[in-house]
Parts: C-alpha cells; structure tokens; sequence
C-alpha cells in the first residue's frame, strides 16, 4: 500500500486500503491492515508511532482579577492506533478541553502532545486527524456533499477527486439521497451523520469527536452509535471520543477514561472491549458484560473505590446498570 | 418549501392578498384625496389634486424622466462606489484589528455629519457645473451604513466553523472566503438595502443646493419657485418612482445571490 499515489488518487487508494482491513478482519488485531491504512493517508502518518500521546498536560484558565480555573491537571494518555477511547466525566472534568488539546484547537498550560509522533500543532497542520462537534457545525448554503468535500476543496484536492469522495462518504453514512440538499432540509440525526462523514474525508487516522450525539434523542443515538462502530471498523481509524453518556461509552469503546472535575485529572482507566467490531452490535447492548462494564464506569465516576480487579457481578450493582442512560 | 407550494396550490388567493389589496387601498386614498381636494377648495400651492399631479406628470413624462436619468445615475455611481469602498473597508477592520479601533470614531463621526449639508463646500471643490459633488454625497450617505452592516455580520461567525477553519488549517483567506464572507452575506444586503433608498435621496436632496439644472430636485425646487405646483409634485411622484426602483433592485439583486442553486 505505499505506493506512490499521486494526491488525485489517494483517495480511491484509501478507499481499497480501508476495505482491505474490513476484509481483513477485525481492526485491532490485525495491525498490518492498520498501517496499509495510515500509510495511504495524505496525513503521511509514520509507522510505531501511538496515534495520541499525552504526558502530564495541565490547562489552566487565567480569569479575570487574577481569578483561575484548573481545567486539566497533569492528565497523561495515550491512544493507540486503532484504537477507540472514550472520555467520560461530569461537566466540567475538562474532557472536551483535552480534546482541544489534542486537536490543538487551544493550547495546554503544560506538558506533551504529541499525535502520530508530531506535535500537536503539525500534526493539525498535516491534517492528521478528522474532527466532528457535537454541533454538526455544517456551512448552510452549501449542499451536503458540499459541505462534505469542503476540507478537500481547502486543502486543493481536484474537483473530479473530491466529487467521487463525497459519493463514497455519502453512501459510507447512508444518505446518498441526500447529496444535492441543505443542510436545514435534514434532521439533526442526518445533519451530524453528514458532519462525521465531512471529519473522514481525508481519511484520517485519528478520529476527534466531542460528543457529537449529545443532542440528538435516544434512539436516534443509539442508531448513530452502530453506525459509527462499522464505520470505525471499515476506516480503522483511531477514535477520541467525549461524552457523557455511560452505556455509549462502554457501548463504543475498547477503553473508558473515567475522569473527575475541579481540577480535571483522570481517575481511572477502564478497558472494556466487548467484543470486536464486526461482532458488536444491537445484541451487545442487552448482555451481561455491557450491564457489569457500565456499572463498573458508573462506580467510579461516583467516587466508589474502583474495584476492576474483582467485579462482584453478583451484587444487585448488575441491577443498577439496566438504566441506559 | 411548503409554503411555496401552498402559493402554487391557490394561486388567485397568493396574488389578490399581495397584489389587488394595496391596489384598491391606494385607488380609495386617491379618491378619497381628490375629494377632500375638490369638496374643501384647498387650494393648489397647499395640496394640488392627485388628478392634476397625475395630468401633469403624463403631459411632461419627458421631463420627469429625463430627471429620473440624472438623479438616478448621480445616485447609481454614489451607491456603487459606496458601497465597494464600505465593503472593502469593512473586511480590512474585521482581519485588521488595530485598524478598526483607529477607524471606529472616524466612522461615528462620518455617520453624524449631516452629509447633504457637505454639498455646497464640494460644489466649490468640485465645481458647480460636475454632477461629482452629488455622486460623493450619495456615496458618502451609502459607505455608513454599509460599512457598520457588513462589519458587523463580519463577526457573526459561529466558535464551531472557526474552530473547523482551525481544525483544517485553513489559511486566513481560505477562512475569510468560505466562512466569513458567506455568514456576513446576510448583514451585507440589510445594509445595501438601507443604502439604496438612501442614495437616491441623498443625490436628490443635494441638487436643493446648488449645481447643474438637470435632475430630479433642481427640477422640484425651480416649479415650485414659479409657483407650478402640480408639476412639482409630478416631480415628486418621479422621485418616489425612482427610489422604488432601487430598493427594489437591491432586493431583487440579493434574492439573486442568495438564492440557492438547484435548491
């Protein structure tokens, strides 16, 4: 896969690359088919790199009058390629600020970012990473595949590349139909579905989304959610993912990054990874392991001694976890 | 959408509501106006009849537009160059920080001048026979409030497309023309659409001071003085007809670019 594309086609190079991993199987554990697919991106990602690397960064808010708010307190993280994190914590706990952070949206006070081995601000500057808000944040006089191909119309990619990149990401989020249509002309739930395919359109290795289901209705998340675990699956990217929703942490998520506020610093790390992509699906939201992982999250965002070594599934907390949201 | 489709649904209703309504109220007030004309003698230097301003506009139609062309042009050139130099200017303050906070009381000290009272020290700069003077009147009373609307919708951009701008490294052009320029569109033609009205008034009212015999507001003043009153007012008929005329191109003009392409 590391041919020598020119940039008109690197796109259609991704598009085998990414259905060589899905052919492949499931994404983490075959990390030839990762790298075939971090070398075919524009982003040029280097290969032993982690896909995020944060050491003891710190954010700090000046106010006014001298006035301050810790927002991150010596936070330390690492992602690896392929990999999906969850951030989960109440408001306030700075997980969206540690997105940021890593998007290079702001800057931290102190510590380390890297991501693919650059520094955060390169790594942005090489568009190493796609980015979805929890606002769909779509331009509203442009079409949605315009909206979709406006980071390659940016970054100069051919206008006949650029159309056949929109289709593919039309059809990848299901809504083809919709290609000539505005943005108000869809429902929330289709207007971020275009949002997330607009942060794939280069193909990035790297996935930032700062809740971007946090307003949409339950069962149009939930929906959204299976898509973007096959999504995931077929694009092999990397995901950081904020929200605070318990079951769609756990739901989405190889590790949960539990984090608490005032300062915001990361209480535990969870891993979960309830089984591979290709085999997670509706099922998995009414078995065993889901109800005792989101109870397991829900103990500690609470404070309760964390307790991963010996889960006491037992326990009426099983019960507990029946709540979805 | 749906309520196109309701309008195409019963068309006679959509067009007696926005059509036939205004005309018979305007037929009823001309009337009712000629009536009061006729039925309490007053007399014509107070309020001539519409039908006597209505002969008088027919019979000199010639003149009336021939006045029309040279208020009209004087305030086209005002209201273009204006409006460009407002524009301009405001996109350099919205990217230009510093310059904005030199050329705030400029512009507030712009927007307070009596701009129309300008017109007789630029009839001397200019001299008194050039239409210029009129043009940068016009173009003065234009560049405020186009300046101050596109300046403002320039800062209407929403923290997530900056953030997106960012996230893409677009370069600070790159996000001026797909984002800024875009969200601005809006603020820009409330602002041509105050301008238009106000060019062809301006123009007009700068001729009561003087300069070349020709337009619109020369040819008000000078019936008036020769006590012709009812061509006066045909005059004014002329310049209302005129000012219609702009603020309707400036509203078909943004219908025009706002209007989406296949949608």
């Amino acid at each position: 896969m590391r041919s020598q594309s020119t940039e008109s086609e690197s796109s259609a190079t991704d598009a085998a690359a990414l259905r060589a991993t899905d052919a492949a199987g499931p994404r983490a554990t075959d990390a030839a088919a990762d790298d075939a697919v971090k070398n075919a991106t524009s982003s040029g990602a280097t290969d032993g790199h982690r896909a995020v690397d944060v050491q003891g960064v710190s954010r700090v808010f000046s106010g006014r009058k001298g006035a301050s708010v810790t927002a991150l307190d010596d936070v330390s993280l690492t992602v690896a390629p392929g990999e999906f994190v969850s951030l989960i914590g109440p408001s306030g706990c700075g997980k969206s600020t540690l997105l940021r952070l890593i998007a290079d949206l702001d800057e931290p006070t102190a510590g380390q970012i890297q991501v693919f081995g650059k520094t955060a601000r390169q790594a942005r500057i090489d568009q190493a990473y796609g980015i979805a808000f929890q606002q769909a944040g779509l331009l509203p006089w442009r079409t949605v595949s315009g909206n979709i191909d406006l980071p390659l119309e940016l970054h100069r990619v051919n206008k006949a590349a650029r159309k056949a990149r929109a289709a593919e990401l039309l059809e990848l989020v299901g809504l083809s139909d919709f290609a000539a249509h505005y943005p108000d002309q869809l429902s929330g739930g289709m207007q971020q579905r275009v949002a997330i395919a607009r942060s794939l359109a280069e193909s990035p290795s790297l996935l930032l989304m700062d809740e971007p289901f946090g307003a949409l209705d339950e069962m149009t998340r939930e929906r959204m959610q299976n898509e973007l675990v096959r999504i995931c699956g077929e694009t092999g990217a990397a995901v950081v993912f904020v929200t605070h929703s318990i079951p769609e942490a756990v739901f989405l998520a190889d590790r949960v990054v539990v984090m608490s506020p005032r300062p915001g610093r990361i209480r535990d790390i969870l891993s979960v990874k309830l089984g591979d992509t290709g085999e997670r699906g509706e099922n998995l939201r009414e078995e065993e392991s889901f109800f005792h992982a989101v109870s397991q999250v829900r103990e500690l965002l609470h404070g309760e001694s964390p307790n991963s070594e010996s889960p006491n599934s037992e326990s009426p907390n099983g019960v507990r976890g029946v709540e979805t949201r | 959408m749906t309520a196109e489709s309701r309008l195409v649904a019963r068309p006679g209703l959509g067009l007696a509501r926005t059509a036939l309504a205004p005309i018979v109220l305007g037929v009823v007030v001309v009337l009712l106006w000629q009536w009061a004309v006729t039925a309490l003698a007053i007399k014509p230097f107070i309020l001539p009849g519409p039908f006597a301003i209505g002969e008088q506009f027919t019979t000199n139609i010639g003149n009336v537009l021939q006045g029309m062309a040279v208020t009209g042009w004087n305030s086209l050139v005002g209201l273009v160059v204006g409006s460009v130099i407002g524009i301009v200017a405001a996109i350099i303050a919205a990217l230009i920080r510093v310059l904005d906070e030199i050329a705030a009381p400029i512009v507030a000290a712009l927007a307070v001048v009596p701009i129309v009272a300008l017109a007789p020290v630029l009839y001397t700069m200019f001299g008194a026979g050039a239409e210029t003077a009129r043009q940068i009147v016009a173009g003065l009373a234009v560049f405020v409030p186009v300046y101050f609307n596109t300046l403002r919708g320039l800062r209407q951009v929403r923290p997530v497309h900056r953030d997106l701008m960012r996230s893409y490294a677009a370069s600070r052009w790159q996000a001026t023309r797909t984002v800024t320029l875009p969200t601005a569109l809006p603020f820009v033609f409330t602002g041509l659409r105050i301008a238009s009205s106000l060019a062809v008034i301006s123009a007009l009212v700068a001729e009561y001071f003087g300069g070349p015999v020709g337009g619109l507001g020369r040819a008000i003043t000078s019936s008036a003085s020769s006590s012709n009153y009812g061509l006066a007012w045909a005059y004014v008929l002329g310049s209302i007809i005129l000012g219609l005329l702009f603020y309707c191109a400036a509203i078909g003009l943004e219908k025009l670019v706002t209007r989406r392409p296949g949608g």
